[in-house]
């Protein structure tokens, strides 16, 4: 690990000057990935600047009925917090299938969203890898890439982003609000991430200096919402595959009336599956047009040598939430 | 037979005496241990699998400050012998593996070691390197013998003739994957010199076997090493002899201007510097009559050693002994790699081959169309079918007859993927289990009277986190027929008499057998109201009768096992281990030595493999976060009980190990139960939910 220098940021402004003047210099949250990739040597940051303590740490309804959930809400807090458990069971459901608890204790929300990929090329700082030295190669396309990505990767990169709960955020069309050294700015969640392209260094749009600062959800109920997780292991065990799934049934039940799906553990950014949710709307919640809007979901998707079951997998989670959530799919 | 040991202390579900203080985070693991003004190491490893490296400048690591030493190969002290390449630590500038010791940085702190060891530049001159494991490996070699000692190969009858003549015939091919032990506390060691001796902490299976292994490396006497490990957390076999940190650790001390070196390895240095478990590829051939009386066994296992040392796992011995079958055949075949070096990890030999045999004793069932418990209850062997002998005790057909009883077997369904529940394929399996008895020579116990009704008792033996503390005082007790409180146990130290390596699931016989030889020896000299300070130091006793018997531990595993019917995600919900082990010393103790390695087994069966990425001699998943091993969550019901039983032919104590017998069934009965929820046959571990994804 590389000596660093550690500050606690009076306040988000400061914090974002700080880092912003500074090159070398990182926002620590909780710290749960970032540190773990300077002890490995893949994160060399000279100076932390602590924004965990800022006052970010609420879950708050907004005059127009939206959700603000602040940057430094640990996780667990998130999961556990009676608007989210009612609005929003899609998103608890997701942070509590993701890491363990004494993680979610400690680990932010704006972390969560800016952790990185967990591809064990990257997490090697002996071995090349495009993410974390551009232009050494990517080993894990040819290599060991049973986790990696089906859809959107590149030439350069095959990574897929880790987070459970981005994904469930992007089901929901959260929004992410920025603050920079200009100002704030708001992002919808799908648009924070980038494919990897030919830049896979950057996981995100955001410049240096930018700081989540919170994480708005849409206003009404998404009662009808889920989250499924496929891994190896029935806990802490990052996913083979999830679906996160927000569901509205026409007021006769007959057809879908709106549906928004994300996809996690298959590309560099959280999934939103726009080709099904297309199909999908305004047609019956049957099983057969649950697996056709998976099928075009995964048209484009390509298989590395060692993850083409995935394909498969992503098409049968996605038909078995859309199945639970509509209570249909037997017929038809 | 020798005379048993009556039970008034063992036998009793004695609370570990060591609980408390573990509890509290108070017992001292090597690196606890406190020393004076510590120097901290950090190591560099190769990141080429095979070469030399031709250059190494170490002057911007030196320039750090709090760097003491940078140790490589240009200026590490010489080793009195580096004959073994495991333990020829900065010897030479050549290279055999991936993540190999080139330097080591000792500084002020751990921090300052690391930051500084990324600051060493190397370079090499790099060979063509080869870490490609297959079956048809064109340099495949038979070693001389295999782990343990055995021959590796043996041949009874035809096989060929057999097979060729059989009414049923099952020939497939089993797959196990590298297996990376990762025990709870890494390998740590606290190494000092005081003028020409050696004062050790460290965390290891045997202190003198440390001592052994270091004497002739350093050039000085045994005497001069003192090893001390009260506590241990964990090995598995990774821990029974010194691997090359602890050379290098004492190396370091050299250099330190006299001050105490701390090293631990962290999780991803153990991948490449602890020993793991090598893959194995299994030919399995069966041949049965129409009464499904087997008439051919042939188990030709290839796997892979180091080429810098010679591993040899004895994957194919339980075949020799398990069934009855007039012509049997096994063989080992070992393709040399330029790769980490392989070593021992819990049950080495049973626990890969007994997946591959007790996988196609179901497959056999199968295709006979006979019970899978029916198929072993007819080819239940009266004698050792490989030495003629008789065995001691053995009790297999019985574990299954208690276990089917109690888990439910004919809830079974006999056709495989017959029961469906809320979406989840529900199944059950079941296989043997098996582990031979081992005894190691050498120990030696001292046991001393303090005058105030309290016996002081000592062996330098290990207690790995199984129970040793608790067991051998409740032996002692016994021994000496005084209560248990009187007993003051010492072990896990070089100034205790010589014992063995817990290893082999041999300790509690080896050491317990010796503290009752020492107890009598003490009764004999000082009688039952013995002097202050009369004291006995006596050997393990031989046994004369050892060799007439074929001494095996046995069990019966079931598994329940659910499959995910949309996503194959495989998930065990029940296990059941029957065993049948000898005396059991301390049934809390020794039911956690059952469902500990029943859980590693659901390891083995479901996440845990190393995957060698050839091209750089990596294993790539190098961490607990890529190398699953089970969480909680993924073990439900996990039960062990055992048969009420005392082996007459196993010396005073009646007991064999059970140390490790609880993982070589489970893989195969979960397996096994996989198949009978699916129908579909996985003969590769792990059990991953792709395999199942229909």
């Amino acid at each position: 690990m590389r000596p660093f220098d550690y500050q606690q940021a009076p306040d988000a402004t400061a914090a974002v000057a700080t880092v912003a003047r500074r090159p070398g210099a990182m926002f620590l949250g909780g710290g749960t990935n970032l540190v773990d990739l300077m002890k490995l040597g893949v994160a060399t940051p000279e100076l932390l600047v602590d924004v965990s303590r800022l006052p970010l740490d609420t879950v708050a309804e907004l005059p127009d009925g939206r959700v603000r959930i602040g940057a430094a809400v640990p996780n667990s807090d998130l999961a556990a917090h009676p608007l989210i458990l009612q609005r929003y069971p899609v998103l608890s459901q997701a942070l509590l299938s993701g890491a363990s608890g004494q993680l979610r204790n400690l680990a932010t929300t704006g972390g969560n969203l800016l952790q990185r990929t967990r591809c064990p090329y990257f997490q090697d700082a002996s071995l090349p890898c495009n993410k974390r030295e551009p232009g050494s190669g990517c080993p894990a396309r040819g290599g060991y890439s049973r986790n990696h990505a089906i859809l959107g990767a590149s030439d350069s990169c095959v990574a897929v982003h880790p987070s459970d709960m981005a994904v469930a955020l992007a089901a929901l069309d959260a929004t992410v609000v920025i603050l920079g050294p200009g100002g704030e700015r708001t992002l919808p969640l799908t648009e924070l991430h980038r494919l990897p392209g030919a830049e896979p260094e950057r996981d995100t749009v955001l410049a240096h200096g930018e700081l989540v600062t919170a994480v708005d959800l849409p206003p009404g109920s998404h009662r009808r919402s889920a989250y499924r997780k496929v891994r190896d292991r029935a806990s802490f065990a990052f996913a083979l595959v999830s679906v996160a799934a927000v569901v509205e049934l026409a007021d006769d039940g007959g057809t879908i009336a709106g549906v928004r799906i994300a996809l996690g553990g298959v590309a560099h950014k959280p999934w939103r599956a726009e080709r099904a949710e297309e199909l999908l709307r305004g047609a019956q919640p049957t099983e057969t047009n649950f697996g056709r809007a998976a099928a075009a979901e995964l048209d484009a998707a390509v298989a590395l040598a060692g993850n083409a079951f995935k394909i498969p997998l992503a098409a049968n989670a996605m038909v078995a939430v859309l199945r639970d959530l509509t209570g249909r799919g037997g017929n038809g | 037979m020798a005379e048993l040991l009556a039970s008034k202390a063992m036998g009793t579900s004695l609370r570990r005496v060591d609980g408390v203080a573990k509890v509290r985070g108070t017992a001292p693991y090597a690196f606890d241990h406190p020393v004076e003004n510590p120097v901290y190491l950090f190591p560099v490893q190769a990141t080429i699998a095979r070469g030399t490296v031709s250059w190494i400048d170490t002057a911007e690591a030196e320039a750090v400050a709090g760097v003491i030493a940078v140790l490589t190969h240009l200026n590490a002290p010489r080793l009195a012998r580096s004959d073994d390449a495991e333990y020829a630590v900065l010897q030479g500038p050549g290279i055999g593996f991936r993540g190999q010791f080139i330097a080591a940085v000792l500084a002020e702190t751990g921090e300052i070691a690391c930051h500084a060891a990324g600051l060493v530049a190397v370079g090499y001159d790099i060979a063509v390197h080869d870490a490609s494991f297959t079956a048809g490996h064109p340099g495949q070699y038979t070693p001389g013998q295999v782990n343990g000692g055995a021959v590796p190969d043996t041949a009874a009858g035809d096989v060929e003739a057999a097979l060729a003549e059989a009414a049923v015939v099952l020939d497939q091919t089993y797959t196990t994957p590298a297996g990376h032990n990762n025990p709870m506390e890494p390998h740590s060691t606290v190494a000092a010199w005081e003028g020409d001796s050696l004062v050790l902490y460290d965390s290891t299976q045997g202190v003198h076997a440390v001592r052994q292994t270091l004497a002739p490396l350093f050039g000085i006497a045994p005497e001069n090493i003192q090893v001390a490990a009260p506590n241990v957390g964990g090995g598995f076999g990774s821990k029974g002899l010194p691997h090359a940190h602890v050379v290098l650790a004492v190396m370091a001390a050299q250099c330190s201007n006299g001050r105490p070196v701390k090293f631990a390895l962290t999780r991803q240095q153990m991948f490449s510097l602890a020993g793991y478990r090598t893959p194995t590829v299994q030919h399995v051939r069966l041949g049965a009559d129409g009464a499904g009386r087997l008439t051919a066994i042939s188990h030709e296992v290839v796997e892979l050693t180091s080429r810098i040392k010679e591993f040899a796992e004895q994957t194919a011995v339980p075949a020799r002994m398990m069934y009855a079958a007039p012509n049997r055949r096994t063989s080992h075949r070992l393709v040399p790699l330029d790769v980490p070096v392989p070593s021992w990890m819990r049950a080495p030999g049973e626990c890969p081959g007994m997946f591959g045999l007790e996988t196609a004793m179901d497959e056999l069932a199968e295709a006979c169309g006979l019970d899978p418990l029916e198929l072993r209850a007819r080819n239940e062997p009266d004698l050792d079918p490989e030495t003629g002998k008789p065995f001691s005790s053995r009790h297999l057909l019985e574990c299954f007859t208690t276990g089917a009883g109690r888990f439910g077997w004919d809830r079974r369904s006999a056709v495989p993927g017959g029961r469906l529940e809320d979406g989840w394929r529900v199944g059950i399996g079941a296989a043997s289990a098996t582990y031979p008895f081992y005894r190691n020579p050498g120990n030696a116990a001292r046991i001393a009277y303090g005058g105030d009704g309290t016996y002081t008792v000592q062996i330098g033996a290990a207690d790995l986190g199984t129970g040793s503390w608790t067991v051998l005082a409740q032996i002692a007790a016994d021994a000496l027929d005084c209560p248990l409180e009187a007993v003051r146990l010492e072990i896990g130290d070089t100034s205790l008499p010589v014992a063995s390596v817990a290893g082999g699931s041999s300790g509690t016989a080896s050491w317990g057998g010796t503290i009752i030889a020492a107890a009598d020896a003490f009764r004999k000299e000082h009688g039952d109201r013995p002097p202050a300070g009369a004291a006995t130091q006596a050997a393990a006793p031989e046994d004369p009768e050892a060799g007439r018997y074929a001494l095996h531990s046995f069990g019966a595993q079931f598994a329940e096992v659910r499959v995910h019917a949309d996503t194959g995600e495989l998930r065990v919900s029940r296990m059941l281990g029957v065993f049948s082990a000898g005396r059991i010393i301390n049934p809390r103790t020794a039911r956690s030595q059952f469902i500990g390695g029943m859980t590693m087994g659901i390891g083995m069966a479901l996440h845990e493999a190393g995957i060698m990425d050839p091209r750089f001699g990596l294993v790539v998943n190098h961490d607990l976060a890529d190398y699953h091993i089970p969480a909680n969550a993924d073990v439900g019901d996990v039960d062990a009980i055992w048969l009420e039983e005392v082996d007459l032919h196993a010396g005073a104590l009646g007991a064999r190990g059970i140390g490790e017998i609880g993982i070589t069934g489970a893989a195969a009965a979960i397996a096994n139960a996989a198949y009978n929820a699916t129908g579909i046959r996985i003969r590769e571990l792990p059990l991953t939910a792709e395999k199942f994804l229909s």
